[in-house]
């Protein structure tokens, strides 16, 4: 029994009105302490309720944390004898925060400072079947319990063992800061009761949860624990591993998506070059092994590859956008009363990250072991296995902190690669893709059309109706095992994976009567994958464009119109916290305007306003080899979470989501031609960069409202792009619909395609200041 | 295999590698010095940026040969001792903001911040807007807000 149970605190505010839930766990036969959670079951989400809204019942976050559900008990926090407590997070840790979350978890429940918390990267554990999937901003949703019920059972074990020790009663003795001090005076800290708090057999042992208003930790802007290690180059990726023999390997790739190689003339010729030593075809092109990094993208340039074609062949923008209208799905008849109506236009979009795709690879003749940061292991794992031909217990994938994901790390792609090569040569690989490699055959976010309806009469909207349309979308990672899983449970009926995921995480937020939102996906031929947010950004940058334009069909303010309009409290608190912090309404110069949006998912609530600035000696200011273009002089974001459980994180997390937005709406984007993608560079594909970032910025993190964390690291990157879509629609009078903005305009000069990669710059020391 | 010696993080060096292998490779494949990043091997992200004897320059660029004995690298492993303390200036107000968030890019900016505050004392003034606006190291987390508040930050203690 707890301290905590045998007081009468009243009950937790999200708890039920009898009393706090109390949640049974284990504690594990194991030499130290070893504390384990296991839940209590979900509350089943109605499956029964016609509605047009189906996130009200029940969304991607829902459907993600049942899944986690049935095998979250076999999360552990152990306690060390140098009084440090270890957790092996079953999660992938990419920018977004989870390690230093988790941390905070663990330190609140168990009364531990944050300093002598482990949080690491769980290798790939089958057993945890859908438990190990990093996506949807679901991580904290799902796991915020369980590692607290784990943590809360083993700081109750430590009491018992601190109360034999000391000779007092556990509600004599108090634990803070990692040490349990009685009665008298004595105290002992944790690390001197690590072994005798141990159990040596498995037992089943109820907790209840420290209640909210004692909270210390979480709620609490806190730094990153790993921010030491990133800032003096001690964080280690993938690629910063010393696997022995494990060398640098590159793939010699085709010129266009997914081509295939045909012959290679010079094998022998490049396996001779300094440094290599391995020459090998591939399934997806001709991979090298050398010395060094270099002398690989040397190698990779020197091959005289024939190529077959790849499966995009010949198709460019404009041949793919024709497919996108042939496959739209028809609106209702038209309405009889006035309507808006547009179409909106979304183009292929890369969600490469900064550290490129990678993998470490060491493929023996009975097992396998792979070094990735992967969102996926499970799936990964058994992807390898089966590749292999080996069991799935010889393949041993570790998790390594992740440069950014973005949605590209939900796939393994280098993983497999890797594996690939390794078999085939017979040695450890160290393989990197090159960035022209991830730009070009790196997976993109799908281009996608939206068309949207609202018929309206007098003040009252009477219906709304969306249209997206998209080139598929990729969800093989492991999501839809997860839909599979539970399509039974799911009020959708039978429909595949890319629309289960589409409705689940697509709301309407506002009353706008009766509404309709359908995904048609047409043309499989490129490599695609979400990318952060998923349909999110595009289909809620169509809605909020059309919204100020119904609402100057109306005669109202976009502000009041969205405020009049929006459904739940929560929603118009964030809407007109930045109205009110960002002076909504302030008279701006000619061409310089404000925009606001609104977007709900993830059990969470956001709105932006921007201020736009796209005056002629603004969009044309010179920017050597990027994009000026209008700047965001101004952006205001506020985020109800529900309960953020590291309020400075969540910062991060916006301004990423604020960054992302504006590149989404202005500037990003993959131009296809003939059968390829010809971004090649940073320098070619505009993600914001300084130049672009707004000089002001407010992040507003709202207080505690539902008490329960919702999702975080996507969650702004929608209104993000949708308040400047619509900034620009207003500063410069005409409604966009095509995105980004800039996309007909191409503002570099394409890379050769042959050789694939750009040769190595010798000129560093000319450009030394 | 030519033999070639620079000073790197304040220690004498020798790698044999080919003349024309860049420097990024040296350190990062041959030396195990990783804290400089690829992120594009064109010297377009800055994910690779070290100092060459106390100015920004980008190593994926650099060929070895381009070195000579007395040249002085320094990465973002060496750059506390640059000013002889556990963590440069820089450093701390990385962390006080709490700037990083995958961390990937995060050296290069560093490195990059710590040359241009060196540049504009050099001449003679305050590090502007301007500036900030011209730092090309691509953070694709979107971290560039708190970037430009930890470098103000940092060259206040610098």
């Amino acid at each position: 029994m707890t301290r905590r149970a045998l007081e009468n605190t009243g009950p937790e505010p999200d708890g039920p009105a009898l009393g706090r839930r109390r949640f049974l766990g284990y504690v594990l036969a194991a030499p130290t302490l070893l504390a384990a959670a296991e839940l209590a079951p979900a509350a089943e989400a109605a499956a029964d309720i016609p509605s047009p809204e189906i996130t009200e019942l029940v969304d991607l976050n829902d459907v993600m944390t049942a899944a986690a559900l049935p095998t979250s008990g076999l999360i552990t926090v152990q306690v060390h004898k140098d009084g440090t407590v270890s957790f092996a997070l079953p999660r992938a840790e990419v920018g977004q925060g989870i390690t230093t979350s988790t941390a905070m978890l663990i330190a609140e429940e168990m009364d531990v400072p944050l300093e002598q918390v482990r949080v690491t990267l769980a290798d790939a554990r089958p057993e945890l079947v859908f438990n190990q999937l990093t996506g949807g901003s679901n991580t904290t949703i799902s796991t915020y319990t369980p590692i607290r019920v784990a943590a809360a059972i083993a700081r109750a074990r430590l009491l018992g063992a601190a109360a034999t020790e000391l000779g007092a009663a556990v509600t004599d003795l108090t634990l803070e800061a990692g040490v349990v001090t009685g009665p008298t005076g004595r105290s002992l800290g944790i690390g001197a009761l690590a072994e005798k708090s141990a159990s040596v057999r498995t037992r089943q042992v109820a907790v209840e949860l420290k209640p909210r208003e004692r909270f210390t930790v979480i709620g609490r802007p806190h730094g990153r624990v790993d921010a030491l290690d990133a800032v003096t180059g001690r964080k280690k990726f993938a690629m910063d591993l010393d696997v022995p023999d494990a060398m640098p390997t590159m793939v010699c790739r085709p010129p266009t998506i997914n081509g295939k190689v045909g012959s290679v003339a010079n094998a022998d010729d490049v396996r001779a070059m300094p440094g290599v030593t391995d020459v090998a075809v591939i399934s997806t092109g001709v991979a090298v092994r050398a010395r060094t990094f270099g002398q690989c993208i040397d190698a990779v340039r020197a091959l005289r590859v024939s190529w077959r074609p790849g499966s995009a062949a010949g198709k460019s923008d404009a041949s793919v956008l024709e497919e996108l209208r042939a496959a739209e799905p028809p609106l209702g008849p038209p309405p009889l009363t006035p309507s808006v109506e547009a179409t909106f236009t979304f183009n292929f979009r890369s969600n490469s990250a900064l550290e490129p795709n990678c993998a470490i690879a060491d493929v023996r003749p009975h097992r396998a072991e792979i070094w990735s940061s992967l969102k996926a292991p499970i799936v990964a794992k058994e992807a390898i296995a089966a590749k292999l031909g080996l069991p799935l217990g010889a393949v041993t994938v570790h998790v390594t902190e992740g440069g950014g994901s973005f949605g590209r790390k939900l796939f393994f792609d280098a993983a497999l690669e890797a594996v690939e090569i390794s078999r085939k040569i017979g040695k450890p690989v160290k393989l990197m893709w090159h960035r022209a490699d991830d730009s070009r055959q790196g997976r993109t976010h799908p281009m996608a059309t939206s068309r949207v309806r609202i018929a309206y009469l007098g003040n009252t909207v009477l219906s709304y109706e969306q249209r997206h349309t998209s080139v598929a979308t990729d969800l093989s990672h492991g999501l839809g095992e997860i839909f599979t899983a539970l399509a039974a449970k799911l009020p959708v009926g039978d429909i595949g994976f890319s629309e289960t995921f589409f409705q689940l995480s697509q709301s309407m937020p506002y009353d706008f009567g009766a509404n309709s939102r359908l995904l048609n996906e047409t043309d499989k031929g490129f490599n695609t994958g979400s990318m952060r947010n998923v349909y999110s950004p595009d289909v809620t940058c169509a809605r909020e464009l059309l919204v100020d334009r119904l609402a100057s069909e109306m005669g109202k303010d976009p502000f009041r119109f969205r405020r009049d309009f929006l459904r739940g409290d929560r929603s118009v608190a964030v809407l007109e916290k930045v109205a009110e912090a960002g002076n909504w309404g302030r008279p701006m110069p000619a061409d310089m305007a404000q925009g606001i949006a609104f977007h709900s998912e993830y059990h969470a609530v956001s709105a932006v306003l921007v201020e736009i600035d796209c005056r002629p000696e603004t969009v044309n200011r010179p920017i050597r080899n990027g994009v000026a273009g209008p700047r965001i002089t101004k952006a205001v974001i506020a985020v109800d979470v529900g309960l953020a459980v590291n309020p400075r994180g969540l910062e991060a997390q916006m301004m990423g989501c604020v960054m992302d937005g504006i590149a989404l709406a202005l500037t990003s984007s993959l131009h296809l031609r003939d059968g390829y993608f010809l971004e090649a560079s940073w320098d070619n594909y505009f993600y914001t960069r300084q130049w672009n970032t707004p000089p002001e910025l407010e992040i507003i993190v709202m207080p505690t409202t539902t008490g329960k964390p919702g999702g975080a690291g996507e969650l702004g990157v929608a209104a993000s792009m949708a308040a400047v879509a619509c900034a620009y629609g207003r500063a410069t009078g005409a409604m966009p619909t095509s995105f980004p903005i800039n996309h007909g305009t191409l503002s570099f000069e394409p890379k050769p395609t042959v050789p694939p990669i750009p040769e190595s710059p010798t000129d560093g020391l000319d450009h030394v200041r | 295999m030519p033999e070639h010696t620079f000073r790197l993080n304040g220690r004498q060096v020798a790698v044999d590698v080919a003349d024309d292998v860049r420097l990024l490779w040296v350190l990062r494949d041959i030396l195990g010095v990783t804290g400089p990043k690829y992120g594009c091997g064109i010297n377009v992200c800055k994910a690779c940026t070290s100092h060459l004897n106390g100015k920004a320059v980008n190593p994926c660029a650099v060929p070895i040969k381009n070195l000579g004995p007395t040249d002085e690298v320094t990465t973002i492993e060496g750059l506390p001792a640059t000013v002889g303390a556990d963590l440069h200036p820089m450093q701390q107000a990385w962390i006080d903001q709490d700037v990083a968030q995958c961390g990937y890019c995060q050296p290069g900016q560093i490195m990059a911040a710590v040359a241009l505050v060196h540049r504009a004392a050099e001449e003679g003034r305050e590090i502007t807007d301007s500036d900030l606006d011209g730092i090309r190291n691509i953070c694709r987390c979107g971290t560039y807000f708190r970037i430009r508040a930890a470098i103000k930050a940092g060259a206040e203690k610098m």
